[in-house]
Parts: C-alpha cells; structure tokens; sequence
C-alpha cells in the first residue's frame, strides 16, 4: 500500500513532468485531437476552437478540473469524436477519458484527484465573513466547538449554543410567518455560490405575497435540523434553512432549502419538504429563489410541509 | 410516483395531393420527483386514431373544396369516436401546394376553429420539414444516436428536407420536387406538367408537354434529375443552376453545416424509395411518384449514408402535427392562467446584443423595436423571446426585469399584455421582479423553456398540471 505522502510525491513529479513538456500557447496537446494517421473520414477538429481557460499561458498550470478540461475528451482515436463530444455534454460522469492498460491515465488520476481536493476544501473551508457580511447575515454558531466537532458530531450540530440561543432572541422578531436560515452544512462554498441570489428572491417574493418574514441570519456548523429549534425559539410559522449539501466528485456547490411547517425539535424527518440541486448546473439559485417563496405561500395555506403536504 | 395526465391531440394534414388525421394521446407527468423543483415534461405519445389517407379534395387548379375537407374531418372525428370538445390541443397543417392555394388560409382558419379550443393552424415549408422529421423518427434517431439525420419528406408537390443534430434543427428547406409534379393517363399522356417540372425537363432537354404522350424512358430521365437536384441539396454534387430554381418560395435554403451521417425519407413517396411499388406497375397512382422514388433507390442518397426507415413515412407529417407540435414550457413560470388561452401572437427576438443590453436594464432600445414591430404588425401584441442566462445573478435578473417593464409601459398599447419568453430556466424569478413594475391592469406572462425565433407566431393554451406548466406552440403562418 502507498501511502499519502509517497502518492502527493508522484504526483507532484509528474505535474513537475507536465509541465517541463508544456508546449507554446495555442498548440492543444496531442490529447486533444482526434488521432486519426490516414485523415480519411477524420472528424474536424473538436469544437472547431481551443478551450477558452484549457490552454493557459507559457508556464502556468491548466485547471484541469475546469468544465472546459472536462470536456475534451482523452480517449485516444474515437471512432466518432463529435459523438464522443455530445455525449459527454449529456452528463457529468468521465466517460470518454480512455485508459492506459488497466489502468486510468494519469490526467484522468489527477482530475479525480483534483475534484475530490475541491469537494474536501467546500467542507473544511469556512464561510468567508465578507461574504456573511455583504448579505447582511449575522453569524450564530452552534453546540460544535471547530470543524471536527461538526464532521464527526451531527447531533451537536442540530442544537444552538447557549450564545447563539440569546443571539437570536435578541436580534429576531418572534412570531413571523416565515423564518430564512442559511448554513453551511457540509459545503461552505455551495453558500457563497448560491445564497447571494436566491435569499434577495425569496425575500422580494414573500414581500410581494404580503408574508411577513423574520431577520435572517447564518448558522455555523449547522445541520438541517438546527431549523427545528429555531422555529420553536422564535414560534415561526414556516422555517426555511438554505444549506450546503455533502459536496460529490460532481459539484462541490450544490445547496438545498429544507422547509417546515410549525417545525418541532425532534420531529420525524418526513415533515419537511426539500428543494434540492440549487448550484449553477442543476436549478440556478434567482430561479430555486422565487420558486420556493411561492411554495412557502402553498405551506402557509394548506397548513402542512413535506409528506403532508404532498397528499 | 407522480401524478399523470394525458390530453388528446389532434393533428390534420392537407397536403398536396392528401389530407389525413390523426388522434395522439400525450401523457404528462412531474419526472423530478418530490425533493426538487417540479419538472413536467410529455412522457408519452401514443397515437390512438388513425384516419384513412384521402385525396386532397379541390374545386378548381387554385382552390381547395373547403367544404369537402370540413366533412372528412367530421366523418373522421365521429369515426374516432371523438368530439371537437374533447382536444386539448393540436395542429392543422397545410403542406406543399395547397399552401399555395388562393383559399389556404380561410380553410385552415376555419378547420382550427373546428377542431377544438387549442388546435393551431400552422403553415410555412420549413415548419413542415421539421414536423415531418419528428413525424418519421429522424429526430428521435439523431437524439439517441448522438448523430446527424436528414430527413427528406417527399410529398406530392414538395420535399422538405430538415437535418438534426442530436436533436437540435440543424438545417432546414424545401424543394418543389415531388410525386405528383406530373400526372399522366394510362396511356402515358401528360396531363397535368407542374412549372417545377417543366424547369427541369426544360434543362434536361426533354420535349414534355401537357396533353401529349411521353414515354418511360423520358420519365425515368426526369426523375433521375429530380434525384440529382436533391443529392445536389445534401452535397453529393457541386449545386447545379436547377437547385436554386426549384427553392420554395418562403424557405429556407438546405444547408448541411456538418456532415450527414443518416438519411430517412418520408412521404408518399417514401415506401417506393424504400422498395419497389408491388405489381410492377411503374405508375400505379398515374403520377411520377414511383419514378421518383426509384431514381432515388438508384441514386447516390441510399449509398453514401447510413439509410434509415422511421416508424412513419407517408403519415410522418400528420403524426407530427398530433404529437410533436404542442410543447411544454418550463415548470417554474409565472403566469396567471385567465390570461390564456392566447393565438397567432407575433414573436419579437432579441438579439445576443439587445439582450445584452436590456440585462443591464436599458428599456430605449427595446421600446423602440417593440414600437417598430407593432407598426409592422397588424397585431396589437408580441411575445418578446431571448435566450436569456443559464445561471443569471439577482441584480442581473432585477435588471432585466425593470427594463422589460419599462420598455412595456412605454411602447405596448394600454392593456395589452407584455408576455416573455426564455429559453433558459429564469422565468419564474423575471416575472417575480418585473410585476411589481408594471402599471396595475397590466397583465402579464413569464414562460421559460420555450425556444422561439424572429418571424414565429406562438399559441399558448391554459395551463395545466396545477398551472405548472404551459401548452405551447411555436409555429409559422407563412402562405405560399
């Protein structure tokens, strides 16, 4: 077995390798075009121009985790290259990267790697306080005392701090019909991707149906079920929590709303009804913003969320 | 797991030398499930009827017998066992020739109006290309195969030719090449010799004349160069003087942008194309379709690309018109329902630029072409169509919103609706930050997911699953 440093020492030897081969601007890398040696039947060039940020200047590495890495495939000689192109902008899964013996090519290694590094940095990176900040946020945390808490203790990051409990209570109005949270959950950077746009629209949109809606504000080390003890300490109608979801090989920055109607603290998860995969490749977040004011209005009405309120 | 409906369709051809109908039933159903935003798409289409195929009935050379054509469509509703009550939606089409009919417009107007609340009428060549292309399967082929499709829907008058690529209208056109061109007496007399065809058997030197008798071989000589003229089209030869005569007026021109991997045909000349008319006789229905189709089998379109049949070849067009004409808009819209239904409105697009623009929230420009368009128009509404943006930010959408309504307040006529569409899932946010900037009594809609260019009209039914999702058609009213 290898262990973690002897696998970042390869691999730094081989970005090291890479880039000592790094060819003038402009010329894609062998991988890049089709190998075809007769020319005949050879589909034209893919796309028909370089990948805007996948040829970076002399001397810099390339993002290969980028969407336009992504998307250039590295099998060598497909037997339709434009096929091959179409289909892979049908879907996120790496299809189309070839093999070497085996085994993955090493660019294919290194991207996995690369995504699974960003996956990693949206758990364990804090929300930029800026960014809380700009949005008007203010910042309560919860039971967990640092990162790992959070990680390894989900219990601790469904119950306030003692801190935060009299933060709330004295900065938010009690008795609203709806009640906005946003946390980061296990992915920082779904929040500063997404929460900017989607709370203004859900605020405008709640505005506009005449519900009143209380002082929203941001949870740390938080899990969805912290919303439970929020409503209760604030008697909310509708709580709604924007959170980063668990980050995949996919998308680092996906974000959900869980919404609940007169939610309680220990309730059955079944309560609650979810608007997920709000990032910039599933629902945009100006989008998911106005579609869930809209369905805050539906919970107020039919008095009932989640199971309930599908009935 | 999600609730389903099912609205009938109707779909009526007038074609050249037929008329058909058919009944579709298309299933809707929310595929996303219960943990994100709704999205209801048509989950099926089943064709439920299908009509005998008439011969298109006329009064004279220019006039279709609307009358007769009226009671086909009735014999065919009572056999189907429907009422005109029970459509929720579908299309009249009329294709090839008897678009060109000095009545053309007045029957299709008067049948849609028959065929129930939400049936459109739809004409123009390239609209019928791309129907029929849905009809015979090439698009759904292109789609699953990741790969280019032709399909060439050669009728009695006409071929309309549309090229997909994975499923997107890559090219589109018509040619007056078809069937029927000619028409003879058992004796090989010519009875009826269209311009098209004098065009081409003029420049292949060929003495053909209405009321003399020809032979098989000046036939055969006439189809090989119909033939030709359509491999022209798809690039198999240099482009000869012939193929741009025998453009249809109102088309556009074929053109491949890439190269055509399978070719399809519909049409009633289609099952000749694909194989030899049964019993021998070289022209069985007293025209040239036979002819044609084997001038084609012979030709070069069956041997230099992958040669497909679709499930439907001479009911392609029609089965398109019942199931593929209506589509849904996106499902997170905002719309209020006793807006619609709404017909025959112009489409006005802006341009990547004028987009651009209006993203940054200046209404003058497009006030100003919203003022033109309505002067060129003889309606006193549009539909203002952009691609808008895939991920757009909150201040990007605030803006776009308030020069729409601004641009609406200044240029629509009191009352009037402003009615937006967008290619791109934004309309339910651009409708929630533009409503609170328009003048009460000003009513107004916000779809996404709709796809309309410059010169298009669009047809919007009322809303169904819940008023999530709009019925709509996209479509061209142009007359030959």
């Amino acid at each position: 077995m290898l262990d973690q440093r002897t696998i970042d020492a390869m691999a730094e030897e081989i970005i090291r390798r890479m880039e000592g081969e790094r060819r003038p601007s402009g010329t894609p890398a062998p991988s890049q075009r089709p190998h075809r040696e007769d020319g005949a039947g050879a589909a034209p060039p893919p796309g028909g121009q370089p990948p805007s940020r996948g040829t970076p200047p002399p001397g810099e590495l390339e993002d290969i985790a980028s969407r336009e890495q992504r998307a250039i495939p590295t099998l060598r000689e497909p037997e339709d290259y434009d096929a091959l192109i179409r289909m892979k902008g049908k879907t996120s899964a790496r299809i189309g990267v070839g093999r070497c013996g085996p085994r993955l090519l090493t660019k294919t290694l290194l991207t996995l790697r690369a995504d699974h590094a960003m996956a990693r940095d949206a758990v364990f990176t804090d929300v930029d306080p800026a960014f809380l900040e700009r949005n008007g946020l203010f910042s309560v945390q919860t039971r967990c005392a640092d990162k790992n808490t959070h990680i390894t203790r989900p219990d601790l990051g469904r119950q306030l701090s003692d801190e935060g409990v009299k933060t709330i209570l004295e900065r938010c109005k009690k008795g609203v019909q709806a009640q906005i949270i946003v946390s980061d959950g296990l992915s920082s950077k779904a929040i500063e991707a997404n929460a900017q746009d989607a709370l203004p629209a859900i605020q405008e949109g709640l505005r506009q149906r005449g519900i009143s809606v209380g002082t929203p504000f941001f949870v740390r080390f938080g899990r969805v079920a912290v919303e439970d003890q929020v409503a209760e300490l604030l008697d909310a109608e509708v709580v709604c929590i924007l959170i980063g979801e668990r980050p995949g090989l996919a998308t680092a920055e996906s974000m959900s709303a869980y919404l609940c109607y007169r939610a309680r603290v220990g309730q059955p998860e079944a309560r609650r009804t979810v608007v997920s995969n709000i990032h910039s490749g599933g629902i945009s977040a100006v989008e998911a913003g106005a579609y869930i004011a809209e369905l805050i209005q539906k919970i107020l009405a039919a008095k009932a969320s989640g199971v309930e309120l599908q009935k | 797991m999600a609730e389903e409906k099912a609205i009938l369709s109707v779909g009526i051809d007038i074609g050249t030398s037929t008329t058909q109908l058919v009944f579709s039933r298309l299933s809707m159903e929310n595929t996303s499930g219960y943990f994100t935003v709704p999205r209801i798409s048509i989950v099926d289409k089943e064709v439920v009827y299908r009509s005998a195929i008439h011969t298109t009935p006329l009064r004279t050379r220019t006039l279709i017998d609307g009358e007769a054509v009226r009671r086909i469509v009735e014999a065919e509703f009572e056999k189907a066992g429907f009422t005109p009550a029970d459509t929720g939606t579908g299309a009249v089409i009329i294709t090839g020739e008897s678009a060109r009919k000095e009545n053309a417009a007045l029957v299709l107007r008067e049948l849609s109006g028959f065929a129930g609340e939400f049936v459109v009428s739809t004409a123009g060549p390239d609209l019928e290309a791309i129907i029929a292309g849905k009809g015979s399967g090439a698009w759904q082929y292109s789609q699953e195969m990741s790969c280019t499709a032709v399909n060439l829907d050669i009728g009695g008058g006409t071929t309309n030719l549309v090229m997909f690529d994975c499923g997107r209208v890559a090219a589109k056109g018509c040619l007056d090449i078809g069937g029927r061109l000619v028409r003879l007496e058992k004796d090989l007399t010519v009875t009826y010799l269209s311009p098209a065809a004098g065009l081409v058997a003029q420049s292949l030197g060929l003495p053909l004349r209405e009321g003399e008798r020809t032979s098989l071989e000046e036939l055969r000589g006439l189809c090989r160069g119909m033939a030709q003229v359509l491999e022209e089209c798809l690039g198999l030869w240099e482009a000869g003087p012939l193929l741009e005569r025998l453009q249809t007026p109102g088309s556009s021109l074929f053109r491949p942008p890439k190269a055509i991997q399978a070719v399809f045909f519909s049409g009633g000349v289609a099952d000749s194309v694909y194989q030899p008319p049964q019993g021998g006789d070289p022209i069985p229905y007293g025209d040239i379709g036979a002819l044609l189709g084997e001038a084609i089998r012979e030709g070069r379109l069956c041997s230099a690309f992958r040669l497909q049949r679709g499930k439907e070849t001479i009911r392609a067009t029609v089965v398109g018109a019942g199931s593929y004409a209506t589509s849904l808009s996106g499902s997170t819209i905002d719309c209020p329902g006793e807006l619609f239904p709404l017909k025959n409105v112009p489409v006005l697009k802006l341009s990547p630029e004028e987009q651009e623009a209006a993203f940054r929230g200046e209404a003058a420009p497009m006030a100003e072409r919203i003022r033109w368009f309505l002067g060129q128009s003889d309606s006193p509404r549009l539909v203002i169509a952009m691609e808008g943006e895939k991920n757009p930010s909150y201040p990007r959408v605030k803006a776009l919103a308030s020069a729409l309504a601004a641009a609406a307040e200044e240029a629509l006529p009191p009352g009037e609706p402003l009615l937006a569409v967008v290619r791109e899932d934004m309309a339910k946010a651009l409708g929630q930050a533009a409503r609170p900037l328009l003048a009460s009594g000003r009513a107004a809609a916000f779809l996404d997911g709709i796809q309309a260019e410059q010169n298009d009209y669009m047809d919007m039914g009322r809303p169904l699953m819940d008023g999530l999702v709009v019925p709509v058609v996209v479509k061209t009213l142009i007359f030959g």
